[in-house]
Order: structure tokens, then sequence, then C-alpha cells
């Protein structure tokens, strides 16, 4: 079954992987993700980021349907990749591996 | 070549004539002794922030926060009548931690009618009084009233809850703020409950963690590598200068210019192409909230155009509030000479739209991805220090703010230490 809105459907082989609910696990699976795979994700959201923005708009964000929730998370997960895409060339940041830094709540969805 | 004018003396280090310009020692940040004289000097004699009222959104609303800086665990809570109350959080009859739930380490909150304790079923209003002992027939003729829970001094402050652990506190709340800090009391932190909450455990004293967050002269390196790679040496070159630095007694604000905050005046090149796509970055979403007018205080140099203030509530809380209408919070807990909790939160507007909470994820993960390397590189920075091959390091203009910091722990400290050997 799909899980995003039919209109979005070449994003759907990225959608398990990437549809996560909060930051810890996109984190999670960024950090456990190879370049390859975020280099895949992000080349192909992006040229879709507006359009999906625009779709989720159309929602009230406390009623939300479930397929554009996905939308949503993948839009976050995009925003978490860009910064292993765009500046570090690499999942984590660099020079922080002694460390981290735990989102513990945010507003949902 | 400055960027921006110093005051009449030359530097803002001068400016004040209780600084000097001479080596610091960082002995106070790597001794243990150092460390319990603080627990008594500073964090059993300051206001401290503990949370915002919006925690407590009703009456019965509670949280317990834990502080092991000043031994003790405390309940913070909104009594049926709406006051809101601090106590120590245990049992009178034993000294059972009174609110915990599975874990008595962990904090919690919620809502109750009373507190029941899970040793031996005492009970205690959210006033602190005790309504109920169990078999009190067996005691040996004890007043309940005697026996409420023991107050925490609590006051609160443009929603922002303090407590403080003095047997009397020398100064109110108020009064301890002073007119810096009181010049953003009307700011509508209240509307502004989008809260993204961090928090992580960190091998650094708090002071050398803290002194990262009141100074921006490593921005443009530790940070370096946030901005376009074609960008890189220019920022390098240009180093940082802040426009504007105030000091009033313990505490203190460092304002930034705007420039670097508008992603969106620059040329495409220069900025994120993700940032573009959700029109947001580190210093928040391009859109400007509208927030009415705003107290003129949040911008005390009144920069033109401005960036952010970062106010320095001593002894370990900050308030940073933005040009595009949002606010964070730093804070530095203490868990032992080398070791604390930092803990920060992000909060703005509630969004209206998807495309706003986009803005707001992407504002929120560029402070983490800043934050991780402010981390690493503290405890990169207390390992140093602890090697003891050198006690004095030199601070420059820009680090204004931690001379000053450093500078108050110590007063605090020798204060304490001069009343207690007069005995």
């Amino acid at each position: 079954m799909a899980l995003l809105p039919s209109d979005f459907s070449e994003l759907e082989p990225f959608a398990e992987k990437w549809s996560r609910a909060t930051e810890p696990e996109r984190y999670e699976v960024r950090l456990s993700s190879t370049m390859e795979e975020m280099q895949a994700f992000y080349d192909a959201i992006f040229p879709r980021v507006q359009d999906a923005l625009a779709y989720c708009d159309k929602f009230p964000l406390d009623d939300m349907p479930e397929d554009a929730i996905h939308l949503l998370q993948l839009l976050y997960s995009f925003v978490a990749v860009s910064f292993a895409v765009e500046l570090w060339g690499q999942p984590y940041v660099p020079d922080t591996r002694g460390t981290s830094f735990d989102r513990l709540s945010a507003p949902l969805p | 070549m400055a960027k921006f004018p110093k005051p009449t003396e030359g530097t803002w280090t001068d400016h004040y004539p209780q600084l000097n310009t001479e080596l610091v020692s960082y002995e106070d940040s790597i001794s243990p002794e150092f460390y319990e004289l603080e627990r008594q000097a500073v964090f059993r004699q300051s206001w401290l922030h503990v949370g915002r009222v919006e925690e407590l959104p009703r009456n019965g609303s509670y949280f317990t926060k834990e502080l092991p800086v000043v031994g003790t665990s405390i309940v913070v809570t909104r009594a049926m009548d709406g006051q809101i109350h601090a106590f120590h959080n245990f049992c009178r009859h034993r000294g059972n931690k009174l609110v915990w739930t599975d874990y008595p380490t962990e904090e919690v909150c919620g809502n109750a009618r009373q507190f029941v304790c899970k040793y031996h079923a005492w009970r205690y209003d959210l006033d602190g009084a005790c309504t109920f002992v169990q078999q009190e027939g067996e005691f040996f003729g004890i007043d309940k009233s005697d026996f409420g829970l023991v107050p925490v001094h609590c006051d609160v402050f443009a929603g922002f809850i303090f407590v403080n652990f003095a047997h009397e506190p020398s100064q109110s709340l108020r009064d301890y703020l002073g007119p810096l800090l009181l010049g953003v009391e009307d700011y509508p932190f209240h509307e502004m409950t989008d809260r993204y909450l961090f928090r992580v455990e960190c091998r650094a004293n708090w002071k050398v963690f803290a002194d990262a967050f009141m100074e921006f002269y490593h921005a443009p390196v530790v940070h370096l590598g946030q901005h376009p790679s074609h960008l890189r040496a220019m920022i390098n070159e240009a180093g940082y200068e802040a426009p504007y630095y105030e000091i009033e007694g313990p505490h203190g604000v460092v304002t930034t210019a705007g420039s670097l905050h508008r992603g969106w005046e620059m040329p495409p090149e220069n900025v994120k192409p993700a940032d573009i796509a959700t029109r947001s970055g580190l210093f928040g979403p391009w859109e400007t909230t509208d927030l009415g007018e705003l107290p003129p205080g949040i911008n005390p140099g009144n920069i033109q155009p401005w960036g952010l203030s970062s106010f320095q509530f001593f002894p370990n809380f900050a308030i940073l509030i933005w040009n595009q209408g949002w606010y964070n919070t730093h804070q530095f807990w203490p868990t032992s000479h080398n070791t604390l909790v930092f803990e920060a939160n992000v909060c703005s507007v509630p969004a209206k739209n998807a495309s706003e909470r986009v803005g707001r994820e992407m504002a929120a993960v560029a402070f983490k991805e800043y934050s991780l390397q402010d981390a690493n590189t503290l405890e990169a920075t207390q390992m140093g220090l602890e090697s003891r091959f050198a006690e004095f390091f030199p601070l420059n203009d820009q680090e204004v703010l931690v001379r000053n910091f450093h500078q108050v722990v110590a007063d605090w400290v020798d204060d304490y230490q001069r009343e207690h050997a007069k005995g």
C-alpha cells in the first residue's frame, strides 16, 4: 500500500526508510545511511519540495491525512540529510563523534 | 580595523572598571574543591531558572526537577488557587522522595489533586500542606500543620519560573535581575509555545561550556563548515566582532548585527540550497513573525540591522532573542566539577501550516548541528585544561562576558568564604 499521496509516487521508494515521526529516528537513519543513499534521496525530493509543501499546506496541521503526514515527515528527513549532502560529505557533523545532542520533544506531526 | 565603534575607553573590557585585562586562571573549572565552593556560594545563593509557566497549564499541574548541584529534587506546582509553588521533593515522614514514577532519578510531570507518598501514604496538597497521616494516632503528638512540604523560594519573571535555595534570598527576583534583564519582560514569550527541547550530558565544567555561549569569537571557526565552501576563506578572514556588549551586576548581554542573518538578501550561491527550499536556516525562518510592538530592551544597544541579543542570566541560564521573531534558551546544570547537563529550547509561535513547520524544523536541525560542534569542542577544552600544564590563559575583548562571568563567580566565592571565616 502506498505511504505517500499519489502525486508523489516517484518518492514512494524512499518513504519506508525516511518517513519517520521523530527527529531522533530521522537522525538515526541519517547516521546509518551511506552518502550514496542520502544523495539519491536528496536528488529525488529536492525538485519536489515546493510541490510537497504546497500539498501539505492544504490541510490543517492537527488534521492531516496519513499520507500527507508521511510526506511532511519525508520533508523533515530532507532537512536532516541536507546537512550531510550539502555541507559535510558524510553522515556525521565533522569533529562531533564524542558527543550527542538529543531532541526530547517537538511539535507533532 | 574595527567594524563597530568601541566605548570611549577604547575597549569593552576597559569600559568596565571591575574588569582587568590580565591572563585568566582556569583552575576554577578543573578543581573539585572550587566546585564544592560554587555549589554553596553561587547555586545556593542565586535565583535559578527551572521552567516555564506553560509547563504548568492547569491548576493541579506539576513537574519535578533534579538539581544535583544543589543536592535536591524539587517539585514545582500550580496549586488549586492557581498560585505557583516549589517544594523540596521529599516526604516529611521519613524523607522518601515524594513525586516520581518508575525511576526515582528521573524527572516527571503531570496533573494531580494531591501527592501521596509511595512509602507510608502521607498526603500533601499542591500548596504543600500535609493533609493526611496514615495511622495518625500511632504518632506522639505531632501536628500535621508542622509537616508540610519544605518550601523553596519561588517567583516568576515573564513566565520563566525561578527558585532560590538561600534561607532568605538577599534580593527579590526582580532586584536580582536588574534593569538590563527586566528589559525583556514584555516580549511575548507566552505566545511562543511551539517548543523544541534538547538535552545532553557532557564532560565539561559548566563554566567552560557556558563560556562558548557568551562569545561569538569562536563562531567563524568552530562553525565555519556550516557555510558554503567558497565563502569559508572570507568568513574566516573576517573573524567576528559584536556591535554591543553590556554588563550589569552579574548578568550581561551580547548583541549581534543582522547582516549575516538575511539569507533572502544574499546571492543564492552563498546560501545552502535546502535553506532556500525551506526559506529557513540557523537564524530561523526567513519570514519574520509579526509579534507586534516589541520592548526596546530586547535590543539594548539599538543596533540596526539587529541580529540577536543573547541575555546571560547569572549563573547558568541564557535567553537569545532573534530578529526573526523567535527565541531560544540555554541552560548549564553542573553535575560535578567536570560534567554538566546542557538543556536548550527553541521556541516560536505555533506554526500555522506545514510550510512553517518545515521552516522551524530546519532551524531546529541547524541548531543541533551547531550545538554538536560546540559540545564536542568543549569536551576537548576540558581535557586540555585538566592537563594542568598551563594555568593562565588570555581572553580578548570579544570575550568580555567570559571574563566577567569567571570574575563574578570568583567574587561570590570570595564573599562566601569571607562570611564563613567570620563565623
